[in-house]
């Protein structure tokens, strides 16, 4: 009954277009064995220094690929299982670089709170393998491998903040509902390969496109789509499967909130064009509709929630669902354009939400964030308070920053293809959370703040350099976007078989 | 050398930039060098450009220099870049030229002031923007430069912040200018939706798709913009009060470059303006000219005299503009730079040797204590009283030749204008440097004039000496001696430049006529305030030395029924905007609680939102019913 | 082979973990709910596989089995924290945050 296995042959691997995996994963097998080998202790910069040099290493590998790809097309290796194409080395590169900031973020946070730092660089790294893996997939198998190295690494470093309760419940809530998300995938998964026979996305698009329809039946194929989507939209914090977000981003340590609100919301959105608006593109009559309403819906829960709050983490946690809307008006849009913007998006996104949370994580106290402990920041850390001031404007989206340009490509694809109701309630909702972010904006510039009486902050040199960094990010990308609207338009998803 | 063309604006923004970091480490006088150094670097490469361009043919003198696409949506595609053509190139010369200058004159005159590397910060700030307002290839980044410069005088103005005055005509400066802004923008707009383009490069040869009446309209708008940046009637009231900056502000922002940025939009517009157009410029200009000459007869204060002046001499380019006379509207332009900048920064000095002291009253024979200051200022008079030789001899003439052309009574109100300015300028110099000392060294008030430092004489004798030879460039008479007019008549190929036509013996004939006119006015001048042979008593109404009482009119109808207008505004905006808004905010609040139950910390109730989610997915899809 | 009721009961097991999942107390009971719709996805996959005679179904199986074990790790170790500061696993009393 089943081909006969007599003879395994090994497929063909392009070892030098997995470069980056590799570099990223000895990297955290060099951070594991290096500290625990050793006699002596390592200092913890020793962790922070292989992270940041193996991600910077996947980065630059990664635009050298990208030039191969420029110039001879995009191509696909290990039997079509891995796709090189510019939209998984443009996430090659955010994703590194996503990395890179967390790590050194996270140098000064992981001492203060006395956490272990080779554990932590470590599962970064793993983690970032994973959203990489996410990202080249060719079909379901990798894109599941690369899901759940990323989730699991996800599940302990919410968890690293132990010892402290709300570290605890974060990384119960989190890991729970990410498997019982996980398990929707799955099924949906078992699905479409039920229906479709096979798990290469390339094969999936071809016998789903109406050319050869060879899909039978179509229902088994619908609901799996429609758990697919239940999956991803868990992933990227989409209304209303965004639940765990709030809870997890509080309890959790700031830079591996940044973390996930920024790689893993990126490596979700990156699955979700991959598989369901390329690979079944055919189908977008099924999930079109659907993916517009779960993006009002985030729009709409993000904005509302996020002024109930009175805690600047929450507030950030509800505001990353509204981003999770807006760059799903690009993805519902399904057409060039509309993954551009949304691939601007994610990148102008993620240095606004990093920059966001490594302020959070200075200002940081034992027992939450909330918004009074802001007030007066101007007076004792006035360049901080400017910094933070830039991502929250440009998360509001107002012009000359990134948030903007982001905002406005979105909404234009969505003008495009015609959808006014989405494009509308975007702009309204962007009017109605501006207010929240101005709020924690007008408490930290407040004048008759008493701010005699507040601990002093330290802003270790890293956490400066990052923030520096991404606020110079947020305002070139704000004032001159060309650059960067040309890259995402250079890495919109293309499945491609063969050398 | 062309490419060069990024460096003009690139070193004064370095400079900036490299003061907001570490201007107060640096302090004085290495801030002031600093911004010094790149003021004159940028003039450096300004030259430079100058030598490439001539270095191309007449008519293929125009460069673009595009950094990236600023704006690439749409059909409203905007380039962040720069435009060098005989027009920009020749504003930009006398801007960094003069700008250098005064840099330079400024670390003498900011001596000792505590904000002193604070006020290089926006004076380099300033000259980026001024020249990214003329090097801008298109009315977006013109734009820019056009709030930038409108930022820093603001700022300047009000740099004494803690004097009720300075602090008062920053905000009227900038209330005043958002008018012109309000012009410009919507100018701006209705270019953009009638022949789709912004940039100047295009909007030459599409100009003439304008109609007659679009055209107009947005000539007129382009017009309200530049008579609020160049105070022209009935927008001139922040520029005397601007007067409360420091001098070398006054000098540089309030005399040569800023206020003459509405010349240059217009000259660099000109073939959007029609005909129709051109008369209601050239009516606000003369009456301007005639009206602000005027209220300088009476003035007391050195500067208020200089700054009514100002005015008056820009409504002499508006009036050359609305004649037609491009060429002489910049030349007019940067003679002016020359020699009002000259006229400011000696009175900067005077005011420095006289410790802070303005009113000329109280000045008199300082001509023997402060020599430089002295001969220098005497030159710059004769330059504006229409001299000849000096060079606003020539500038003025041509000027005059232009209005006369266009129309006789103009002529007249120039001409009336010219004799009121050498009359009003001389009573300044008889005033301050000659007749009785009325200040004493000893009593209450002791006063020690004395000559300046050589940081604040050497801009004097720069300026002097291109106030007496600036008319050089334009000299009417061999046709080839023309320089500017040839060099600039590219610039004018979309539009109708104005030839004069008028012949030798009426050209020579308004001359003669004008210099008559400025030796009538200096002669009354000299019988009154240094023979004193002419009671002087009914020389300084009150009716001119409060300009007509305009400005008090303007405050009673803004502060009287005006007041109430506001207020009316203002209510509706506290309870219908507001209420709107913050009943919008309580809807969101009350929604926010409504959902907020669904937040409820427990797993298992997130487990059903993904569960029922989930659920309610799969139905739609299969039914196309939720 | 019985294509279809295999499916049911994959269907069936499925439903059964998100039951459990949304009805016990017990974070350990919790785990197990989910290992029960994991391996609800593995009937389904094998089945496909053999529906389409190919191994990758089987395959897939395998990775499946695999991460969920690494999984279930990662979760008996989350437990195990919250039992040692608590003395209790109920996921109904982790509420400290909400809202």
């Amino acid at each position: 009954m089943f081909a006969q296995l007599t003879q395994f042959e090994s497929p063909p691997v392009d070892f030098f277009s997995l470069t980056p995996l590799f570099i990223l994963v000895g990297g955290a097998v060099v951070i594991m064995l290096v500290t625990s080998l050793s006699p002596r202790p390592i200092p913890g910069w020793f962790s922070t220094a292989v992270s940041v040099a193996a991600s910077a290493g996947a980065a630059v590998v990664a635009m050298v690929l990208w030039n191969d790809v420029r110039e001879s097309g995009p191509y696909s290796t290990v039997s079509d299982a891995i796709g090189i194409d510019g939209f998984s080395l443009f996430f090659t590169v955010l994703v590194s670089l996503g990395v890179i900031a967390t790590a050194l973020v996270g140098d000064a946070y992981v001492r203060r709170e006395h956490i272990a730092a080779p554990e932590f660089h470590a599962l970064l790294l793993t983690a970032a393998t994973g959203a990489i893996v996410m990202a080249s997939a060719n079909d379901l198998v990798v894109m599941f491998i690369g899901l759940e190295s990323l989730s699991i690494g996800l599940y302990i470093l919410a968890a690293m903040q132990f010892r402290r309760p709300h570290g605890r419940e974060a990384a119960m809530k989190y890991f729970v509902l990410g498997a019982f998300s996980s398990a929707f995938l799955l099924y949906g998964i078992a699905l479409v390969y039920g229906t479709t026979g096979s798990t290469s996305l390339i094969v999936i698009r071809e016998r789903t496109s109406s050319l050869g329809a060879m899909v039978s039946p179509s229902e088994l194929l619908i609901v799996g789509i429609a758990l697919l989507l239940v999956g991803f939209a868990f992933k990227v914090a989409a209304a209303p499967f965004h639940f765990w977000a709030p809870d997890v981003y509080e309890g959790s340590g700031s830079p591996v909130s940044g973390f996930m609100a920024s790689v893993a919301k990126a490596a979700a959105f990156a699955g979700l064009l991959r598989v369901v608006v390329v690979a079944l593109g055919a189908n977008e009559g099924d999930w079109a509709v659907p993916l517009a309403v779960l993006s009002a819906i985030s729009i709409i829960v993000g904005a509302v929630m996020a002024i109930t709050q009175n805690d600047v983490k929450r507030m950030l946690a509800f505001s990353s669902v509204g981003h999770a809307g807006y760059i799903l008006v690009g993805v519902q849009a399904a057409t060039a354009e509309g993954m551009s913007s949304a691939l601007f998006y994610l990148f102008a996104y993620t240095f606004m939400v990093i920059g966001s949370f490594a302020v959070v994580s200075v200002i940081g106290w034992d027992n939450g964030h909330p918004i009074e402990r802001y007030e007066g920041l101007a007076k004792r850390r006035p360049w901080l308070a400017g910094a933070f001031t830039v991502f929250l404007l440009a998360q509001a989206g107002v012009p000359m920053t990134a948030g903007f340009v982001a905002k406005f490509l979105v909404i234009k694809s969505a003008v495009a293809e015609e959808i006014y109701w989405l494009a509308i309630l975007a702009m309204v909702a962007s009017v109605i959370t501006a207010f929240m972010y101005l709020r924690i904006v007008m408490a930290m510039w407040a004048r008759d703040a008493d701010v005699d009486d507040a601990p002093r902050l330290a802003v270790a040199p890293a956490t400066a350099f990052v923030v520096a960094a991404a606020v110079a990010i947020t305002l070139v990308y704000g004032i001159i976007p060309d650059s960067l609207i040309e890259f995402t338009r250079d890495a919109v998803p293309a499945l491609v078989a063969g050398n | 050398m062309l490419e060069l063309i990024w460096l003009v604006p690139a070193l004064p923004l370095a400079g900036f930039l490299t003061l907001v970091a570490f201007g107060r480490r640096l302090g004085e006088p290495l801030a002031g060098w600093l911004a010094t150094a790149a003021a004159g670097g940028s003039f450096i490469a300004t030259v430079l450009v100058f030598i490439g361009l001539l270095g191309e043919d007449g008519h293929s003198r125009q460069f673009q220099q595009v950094l990236f696409d600023w704006i690439p949506l749409g059909s409203l595609k905007v380039e962040a870049g720069f435009l060098v053509d005989p027009l920009s190139i020749t504003m930009a010369l006398f801007i960094t030229g003069v700008g250098s200058l005064i840099h330079l004159y400024s670390i003498g005159y900011m001596h000792g002031d505590e904000k002193f590397s604070k006020f290089f910060i926006y004076l380099n700030l300033f000259l980026f923007s001024m020249l990214m307002l003329v090097f801008g290839n298109n009315l977006i980044i013109t734009f820019l430069g056009w709030e930038g410069v409108g930022a820093c005088s603001y700022l300047l103005i009000s740099f004494w912040h803690t004097r009720e005055s300075a602090a008062v005509a920053g905000k009227k400066a900038f209330v005043t200018n958002r008018v012109g802004d309000w012009g410009f923008m919507v100018g701006t707009f209705l270019l953009w939706t009638t022949i789709g383009t912004v940039t100047y490069a295009e909007i030459g040869p599409a100009a003439h798709a304008l109609t007659s009446t679009t055209g107009t309209a947005v000539s007129l708008l382009f017009l309200v913009a530049a008579a609020g940046k160049s105070a022209q009637l009935p927008l001139y009231v922040w520029l005397p009060d601007a007067m409360e900056g420091p001098t070398p502000v006054s000098a540089l922002i309030h005399a040569a470059t800023m206020v003459t940025s509405g010349v240059y939009l217009l000259v660099r517009l000109n073939p959007v303006l029609t005909d129709d157009a051109l008369t209601v410029v050239a009516i606000i200009g003369a009456a301007t000219a005639l009206f602000a000459a005027l209220s300088a007869v009476a003035q007391h204060d050195i500067k208020k005299v200089l700054a009514y002046s100002t005015v008056s001499q820009l409504g002499y380019m508006f009036l050359a503009i609305g004649s037609g006379a491009y060429v002489a509207a910049i030349f007019h332009v940067i003679t002016h730079a020359f020699f009002k900048a000259l006229l400011f920064l000696g009175s900067g000095s005077v005011i420095h040797g006289m410790h802070d002291e303005q009113d000329m009253r109280k000045m008199g024979a300082l001509r023997a204590l402060m020599p430089i200051t002295a001969g220098t200022f005497i030159v710059g008079w004769l330059a504006i009283a229409g001299v000849p030789p000096f060079s606003g001899f020539w500038s003025k003439d041509e000027i005059l030749l232009a209005a006369w052309e266009k129309s006789p009574v103009l002529w007249v109100v120039g001409l009336v204008t010219a004799l009121l300015t050498a009359y009003y300028m001389s009573r300044q110099v008889f005033l301050v440097f000659f007749g009785e000392a009325r200040w004493s060294e000893e009593g209450d008030h002791p006063v020690h004039p004395h000559e300046s430092p050589w940081t604040m004489w050497v801009p004097l004798a720069v300026l002097a000496v291109a106030a007496v030879a600036g008319g050089a460039m334009n000299l009417p008479l061999v046709a080839d001696w023309l320089v500017l007019e040839h060099f600039l008549e590219p610039v004018f190929e979309h539009g109708h430049l104005h030839h004069f036509t008028s012949s030798t013996g009426t050209k020579v004939g308004l001359a003669v006529v004008s210099v008559v006119a400025g030796l009538i006015g200096i002669s009354f001048a000299a019988g009154a305030w240094l023979l004193r042979k002419i009671s002087t008593n009914k020389l300084e109404p009150e009716f001119l030395e409060n300009a007509m009482y305009v400005d008090a009119a303007y405050a009673k109808v803004v502060g009287g029924p005006g007041q109430k207008g506001f207020d009316m505004f203002a209510a509706f905006d506290s309870n219908v905007v507001d209420g709107a808004v913050n009943g919008a905010g309580r809807v969101v609040q009350m929604v926010g609680r409504f959902i907020q139950p669904a937040q409820s910390g427990y797993m298992r109730q997130y487990a059903i939102g993904i569960a029922l989610g989930g659920l309610a997915l799969v139905i739609w899809l299969l039914t196309g019913v939720v | 082979m019985l294509v279809n009721q295999f499916l049911l009961l994959g269907a069936f097991l499925f439903c059964t973990g998100v039951y459990g999942v949304l009805a016990r107390r017990n974070a350990v009971m919790v785990l197990m709910s989910i290992e029960l719709m994991l391996n609800a996805v593995n009937i389904n996959l094998l089945t496909f596989g053999y529906l389409h005679n190919a191994v990758s179904g089987q395959v897939f199986a395998l990775f499946i089995i695999a991460v969920a074990a690494a999984e279930v790790a990662v979760g008996l170790a989350i437990i195990l924290l919250i039992y040692r500061n608590r003395a209790s696993i109920n996921v109904d009393e982790l509420d400290l945050m909400r809202g």
